[in-house]
């Protein structure tokens, strides 16, 4: 095939500039304004912050508008308790929900793996269906189920568990419920590749050394099944850590995660630049799970090709 | 003496496919035995049912004197060496050696004592610490039978442990294997569908065909006295000449048919008149110029005369194929003592073939 | 000694009912005749002839058809490049960079991007609506698009190509004529993927929109917040019902496509 470097053809140039290109203007570039404007004041103007980078104005003027950056925003959220008081929030929900994902998520990725080949493909498709339709209207089923006169109220009280209807809206139970049910497929489905691949004779050379299933499982399946968990966990963690429409619907105010408290700065209050300040702060605390899933997937390209 | 392991008429089905049918055999103390057959035979399901990880749809695995029947695999006390070695990859190889102890709940110390034996005794000292995916083929071979004999069991099960081996490993393995189960004084049960392995290993083959067994016996026995055309064909290479019992007497019997006549030192239950098999190995028969004279008199027996139509040179040993006269093809085997140029026998030659009486086998089946 | 036993099947039977319960009752109640979702009274289609009569829904599922459309096929295209680039491409400079803006996305808080996407609309000071949802989508559904190629990729056969260009070929007929035929299961099924998210998208949408681009997600999002809607449940049930007949008419035709592969592959190795 293609030999020295330079011999690659027109074609496989643009094939790369074209998405790379698309990629610094409309990813990167983004990450480098919110960095500026968290370094800016919230004004009431159009755009409601100052300084305005224009390059129109001058040399001067550019110059004058960056000594009017300034790290104010930043010292507002590290000092304000109520944003520690979101993040740490934000942490808490991500973490529990994980958890729990972990262990749901776990048993139904194990039953996919070992049901007869035959249906495995039937039985995925079943699993990912529901996230094929839309996020929002999944939410929006719990809330039908959830609120006071619904319907689990509504059973439990036929089935005499309860007296009278029980609060479940408006809760931090009702937010984990949500996460969990929306990011079922996104646990279940890179623990179910890693199982899948687990090879079944040495769970039998296991066997035949002595190990009981239970044990077997515990000694062989789960450490080698680690690297679906790791990467089922950070598919969850990290997107969880700024989940926005979930709490909103299901929670309360008190359980304002860091993606409604920046919503609500950007929407609500208007202030920009606080709103990317809290955006710079949740990817700095995001960057390395990010980069370690990002690492794992490069090795994992390496490793097939 | 008794067996240690017998298997009482084991029937074993998958779906509508019978693997194993009505099968009966015992394995000895100390044995080194061969389960040996074409794929499909059902030897590996053999091993797999002693292993305990298929049951028996009807009889019995007996092992010592304990009924085997609803005994998980990880209660036998028997081992497996698995064909693709199944070595625990996160393991290390003391880890993977060490695993089977570990089960039993030894102490540390005594596990460890046990797997730098082990290590010393497949000669891998010095590589405990190294991961399956840093080892050669050969060396984790040796790992995936130590961890099989860490837990000294009274059978080892080895399937086709040979099988992912190059040539020249292959055959020093060999040795060694049987070695080492003279060693440890331990059974060692082998599936393996090359016999070569089969009769270079064993103290005794079943040779298995389609779920039954053709035939148990020693290699010499299974080599040089065949019960049916069918292992004579599948053990070596064979010239299976039909023809028609002619005379029945104490000690031997002559066969004929169309331009040949045969002696063959046999007392098996035949009467004149019933076709049979001699079954002659390329190897017994010898290649000569000169046809002697009673055969120019056309009363031979034991001998033909034919025309080298093929040679194959096997570099120790060279296959002749010769059509005799009446047509008939027989396969001669000599070894080549002497050199390519020097030889004397070449392909059109017209050569006199002979063999003597207890060189062949009478076979009715 | 592949057991599939009572306990894997009650786990995954408990896991489908959890999945399907809350779906299965928002479309049951879509046909109940009353406006509370708490009492039954009776089957109706009343809410479906509600929702066809609301006009301002009907205009924004149009609208996020439309954008998911558009954005559904750029996306294909550059999230197919980028594959491309990912398995085959070298090292080539600003790899490293590249692989962290595909892989990114997939995982980051999309308050996070729908932030500093507006942001740069503001800055370079384009009219927000419809265009600047497409882009948004665009950028944030390529990234899935080159996951699911790049996975197809990684198993294709090379000598494939090879031959084709030892025949003569020049690159870029090569890939249209011999990997895009094999590979166009994968493609299709990322731009099944990129219109499903671009359809369901809220936050993104929500940051960079602009007047007269409501989007459906938006509208519907709206109305929720008041409350729970018996219209809404019409709205939902028929969006599902799309999804899953898209869902079983693809994997029809991938398991047919495959099987097709598999036979010629078959004929080709006989050959």
């Amino acid at each position: 095939m293609m030999t020295a470097k330079t011999n690659r053809h027109w074609t496989a140039r643009l094939a790369i500039l074209l998405p790379y290109g698309w990629l610094v203007a409309f990813f990167l570039a983004p990450f480098l304004i919110i960095l500026k404007i968290s370094l800016s004041q919230s004004a009431i103007a159009q755009p409601p912050y100052t300084p305005v980078f224009d390059l129109a104005t001058g040399w001067e003027s550019l110059k004058d508008a960056f000594s009017a950056l300034s790290l104010d925003n930043y010292a507002s959220i590290v000092t304000d308790r109520f944003y520690a008081w979101s993040y740490g929030k934000s942490l808490q929900v991500a973490t529990v929900s994980t958890a729990i994902l972990l262990l749901i998520g776990y048993p139904v990725a194990y039953a996919l793996a070992r049901a007869p080949r035959r249906w495995q493909a039937t039985l995925v498709l079943l699993v990912v269906l529901p996230f094929w339709t839309s996020f929002l209207i999944r939410v929006y089923a719990w809330i039908n189920i959830l609120q006071h006169d619904g319907l689990l109220n509504q059973a439990l009280i036929a089935l005499h568990v309860i007296d009278h209807p029980v609060t479940w809206l408006a809760t931090d139970q009702a937010v984990y419920l949500g996460i969990v049910y929306s990011y079922f497929p996104f646990m279940v489905l890179p623990l179910y590749a890693a199982l899948e691949k687990l090879d079944d004779t040495l769970l039998e050379a296991a066997a035949d050394l002595g190990a009981p299933p239970w044990k077997a499982f515990f000694a062989i399946t789960v450490p080698l099944s680690l690297p679906g968990i790791v990467a089922g966990a950070l598919l969850c963690f990290i997107p969880i850590m700024g989940e926005f429409v979930i709490p909103d619907l299901l929670g309360s105010s008190a359980t304002a995660m860091i993606g409604q408290t920046l919503w609500m700065e950007f929407f609500a209050n208007r202030d920009w630049p606080v709103a990317s300040a809290l955006a710079a702060v949740l990817l700095v605390i995001l960057v390395t799970p990010i980069m370690i899933y990002r690492r794992r997937e490069a090795r994992q390209i390496d490793k097939a090709r | 003496m008794a067996p240690l392991v017998t298997f009482e008429r084991i029937t074993k089905r998958f779906g509508a496919f019978t693997a194993v049918d009505d099968l009966t055999l015992a394995i000895n103390e100390r044995e080194f035995f061969a389960l040996l057959g074409p794929s499909g035979c059902g030897k590996t399901t053999l091993l797999r049912l002693l292993a305990g990880f298929e049951m028996p749809d009807a009889g019995r695995v007996v092992l010592e004197t304990q009924d085997l029947a609803g005994v998980p695999p990880y209660r036998r006390p028997v081992n497996m060496m698995f064909q693709s070695y199944a070595l625990f990859p996160h393991l290390t190889v003391a880890g993977n050696i060490a695993f089977g102890l570990k089960q039993d709940a030894l102490p540390k110390g005594e596990i460890a004592a046990r797997v730098d034996e082990m290590l010393v005794l497949v000669q891998l000292s010095g590589l405990a610490g190294r991961r399956p995916d840093q080892l050669s083929g050969g060396q984790r071979q040796r790992v995936a039978l130590a961890r099989s004999l860490a837990k000294r069991p009274k059978v080892l099960l080895l399937d086709e442990p040979l099988a992912a081996l190059d040539r020249k490993l292959r055959e020093e393995t060999r040795f060694e294997l049987k070695d080492l189960q003279q060693r440890l004084a331990t059974s060692f049960v082998i599936v393996t569908h090359d016999q070569d392995e089969a009769m270079a290993l064993a103290d005794r083959i079943a040779v298995m065909d389609r779920g039954r067994i053709a035939q148990v016996g020693t290699p010499t026995e299974i080599y040089e006295q065949p019960s049916s055309r069918w292992v004579a064909n599948f053990v070596g290479n064979v010239n299976l000449i039909e023809g028609r019992v002619a005379q029945v007497y104490p000690g031997f019997v002559t066969i004929e048919r169309e331009g040949l006549r045969l002696r063959v030192a046999q007392a098996e239950a035949v009467a004149p008149g019933m076709s049979a098999w001699a079954a002659l190995r390329p190897e017994k028969i010898r290649i000569a110029h000169d046809v002697p004279q009673d055969a120019v008199d056309g009363a031979a027996e034991n001998g033909a005369s034919g025309v080298i139509t093929d040679i194959g040179y096997l570099g120790t040993l060279s296959i002749y194929k010769v059509r005799l006269d009446s047509g008939l093809v027989l396969k001669a085997a000599a070894m080549n003592e002497s050199r390519q140029a020097a030889r004397t026998v070449r392909v059109n030659d017209r050569v006199w073939l002979s063999w003597t009486p207890d060189a062949t086998v009478l076979l009715t089946a | 000694m592949r057991r599939f036993g009572s306990i894997n099947l009650t786990s995954l039977a408990l896991g489908l009912a959890f999945l399907y319960l809350p779906i299965a009752i928002l479309v049951v109640y879509s046909f109940n005749d009353s406006r509370l979702v708490t009492i039954w009274s009776g089957a109706s289609l009343r809410w479906y002839r509600e929702l066809f009569n609301d006009a301002a829904m009907l205009e924004s599922a149009s609208v996020s058809l439309g954008i998911a459309l558009l954005s559904a096929t750029a996306a294909t295209v550059l999230g197919t490049l980028a594959a491309l680039a990912l398995t085959r491409g070298r090292r080539f400079g600003g790899r490293l960079l590249f692989s962290g803006m595909i892989y990114a996305p997939l995982v980051m808080p999309e308050v996070i991007t729908g932030l500093s996407l507006l942001l740069l609309f503001v800055a370079v000071d384009i009219d927000r609506g419809f265009w600047t949802i497409v882009i948004a989508h665009t950028t944030l559904t390529l990234c899935f698009v080159a996951v699911v190629v790049q996975s197809r990729l990684v198993t294709f056969d090379m000598s494939l190509e090879e031959a084709a260009m030892d025949l003569g070929c020049p690159p870029l007929r090569t890939f249209l004529t011999v990997t895009l035929p094999l590979i166009w299961p994968a493609v299709a099924s990322g731009w099944m993927l990129a219109f499903a998210l671009s359809l369901d998208d809220l936050v993104i949408a929500s940051f960079v929109t602009g007047p007269g681009a409501t989007t459906l997600p938006i509208r519907i999002y709206s109305e929720v917040r008041l409350g729970v809607k018996p219209e809404i449940n019409a709205v939902c049930t028929i969006m599902i019902a799309v999804v899953a007949a898209g869902l079983v008419v693809a994997s029809l035709l991938t398991k047919r496509s495959q099987a097709r592969n598999e036979q010629a592959a078959a004929l080709g190795a006989r050959l």
